[in-house]
């Protein structure tokens, strides 16, 4: 327990510390928010969509978490770089503790971001349902957090360096966000693009975040938080193998 | 107990590690009693540093066996992990925390109790003078500042053996000196066996007892600094060790560390 607490206060101290990192990645969900929130609310508004801000709100959320938290697995990469990870690697603690640790403390950040991103889209106009469904939400934001840092972990573990970084950006990262009805309903979409979204994991988070914060759904809440349980533990599974298998 | 030979900190019989067809380390056998100063010496490349990683439980070895303080390298990791203490050639603080913050994480991760952790680390970051800067950050010290931190670090849970892979590499001599003097005071006052790699040999020459050279893997001589100098008939230790290893220089990555030659290899190996 010690060993998770004191990599999860780590992970922690490190991001309180980073102020550029907290602004920076504040930045893009924002930018999304105001563009498409704005911009294509008068067509959402008139298609008979109801108010797209509110749609696009838990979107929003959710892609503030993703990319928070696929970058704190990713994190991992840096420790190997600049060889922290060999001090945690010769302690005589298990590699399960140091991932469960660092995937927790990621997991936080990750929830931390996508809270603050909540209480900024107060500021332009967004109402959730009600408060009272901010703590099922943070539930929700949390189980996205631990699934997606342990993602980034297990990509990580199989890295060396930073060469793939962009890669797994555009090729999975970019794609989790804009293929998960994140900006546009599932209803009604071609069957296609219907059946990636709904292979994509991201696309429960939205969903339940959706249900819970503006009370609108699309796969209903249980089968949301089901899968997202279920996959955050396969992925915590795969993320603890693979980081098993770190050789330094 | 008078009568029984000394301990041993570390027995290496027959060690072998592969990278794919290379032999990175290829058959090593010796020995180190507890409480000795053992200098490992080679080029670049000789097999140095694989050789640490697998005593300290890193690597794997691909055969042969390895016992530190009788502890399996192998089979009994978290009694290894306990039993030494490590600074390794390249960095491994985290930058983003306070030179207290490092001490107190490397104490909770060894199990170090509250009270006991508290007294140890001002007892060690006095020592190496760095008490006054714990709250700052280690991205502002300096290199010789990180070093001494990084020792001090490896010393907070009570190792009986300390491993220091280049400890010294890049300091200036007052800082070497320094560094130097801590080391020696351990070895003399809390009877740690200190096993070091350098390119420096006079510094081989001033503290071990026990000198081994390794070259392409093979430990190609063993002995005290004068049965190595009477063996290559020379007058100083850097002469003796160019007569064994010869002087044409090695290969060497842009890097220079051995860390990334290792993975190209691995990688090749695949």
């Amino acid at each position: 327990m010690r060993t998770i607490y004191i990599l999860w206060l780590r992970q922690l101290k490190r991001y309180s510390r980073s102020r550029s990192r907290i602004f920076g990645s504040l930045g893009q969900p924002l930018l999304f928010l105001i563009a498409f929130g704005f911009g294509f609310g008068p067509i959402f508004q008139r298609a008979g969509g109801g108010n797209y801000i509110n749609f696009l709100v838990p979107g929003v959320i959710s892609q503030g978490i993703l990319f928070t938290a696929i970058f704190s697995g990713i994190e991992l990469i840096w420790d190997r770089q600049f060889g922290f990870l060999k001090e945690t690697l010769v302690a005589p603690v298990s590699r399960l503790e140091i991932m469960v640790g660092r995937t927790l403390g990621g997991a936080t950040i990750a929830t931390f971001q996508g809270l603050i991103i909540f209480f900024l889209t107060l500021l332009v106009g967004f109402r959730p349902y009600s408060f009272a469904a901010l703590l099922p939400a943070l539930v929700i934001m949390f189980l996205i957090a631990l699934l997606f840092t342990a993602l980034g972990t297990a990509i990580a573990s199989t890295l060396q360096d930073f060469q793939g970084f962009q890669l797994i950006m555009n090729f999975l990262v970019m794609p989790l966000f804009f293929l998960s009805g994140a900006l546009f309903p599932l209803e009604g979409i071609p069957d296609a693009l219907k059946t990636i979204a709904s292979l994509n994991p991201l696309s429960y988070g939205v969903d339940g975040l959706r249900t819970t914060l503006v009370n609108t759904s699309h796969f209903g809440l249980l089968q949301d938080m089901s899968i997202l349980v279920i996959l955050m533990v396969i992925m915590m599974a795969i993320g603890s193998y693979l980081f098993s298998k770190v050789e330094i | 107990m008078s009568t029984t030979p000394p301990e041993l900190a570390i027995s290496v019989k027959n060690l072998v590690k592969k990278f794919g067809d290379f032999a990175a380390v290829n058959d090593i056998s010796f020995e180190i009693p507890s409480g000795e100063i053992f200098a490992f010496l080679g080029p670049n490349g000789a097999g140095k540093t694989t050789t640490i990683k697998m005593l300290t439980t890193l690597l794997h070895q691909t055969a042969g066996e390895i016992a530190v303080y009788g502890f399996s390298t192998v089979t009994q990791q978290a009694d290894v992990r306990k039993s030494f203490g490590i600074v390794f050639q390249d960095p491994s603080l985290d930058e983003e925390l306070t030179a207290y913050e490092n001490m107190e994480f490397h104490g909770v991760l060894y199990g170090v109790e509250k009270s006991i952790r508290k007294t140890r680390i001002q007892e060690l970051l006095t020592i190496v003078e760095l008490w006054e800067r714990k709250d700052h950050l280690v991205k502002t010290f300096s290199g010789g500042m990180r070093r001494r931190l990084e020792i001090a670090r490896g010393l907070l849970h009570h190792p009986k053996i300390f491993f220091l892979d280049e400890p010294t590499i890049g300091l200036d001599p007052q800082t070497r000196n320094q560094i130097w003097a801590y080391i020696q005071n351990l070895n003399t006052t809390e009877k740690i066996t200190i096993f070091f790699t350098t390119h420096y040999m006079e510094e081989a020459e001033k503290f071990a007892q026990q000198i081994a050279i390794i070259d392409h893997g093979q430990i190609v001589a063993q002995g005290t600094s004068e049965e190595l100098k009477a063996r290559t008939q020379k007058s100083t230790l850097e002469d003796a060790f160019l007569a064994l290893t010869g002087t044409a220089i090695r290969e060497e990555e842009a890097s220079g560390s051995d860390h990334l030659r290792m993975h190209r290899k691995m990688w090749r190996g695949r």
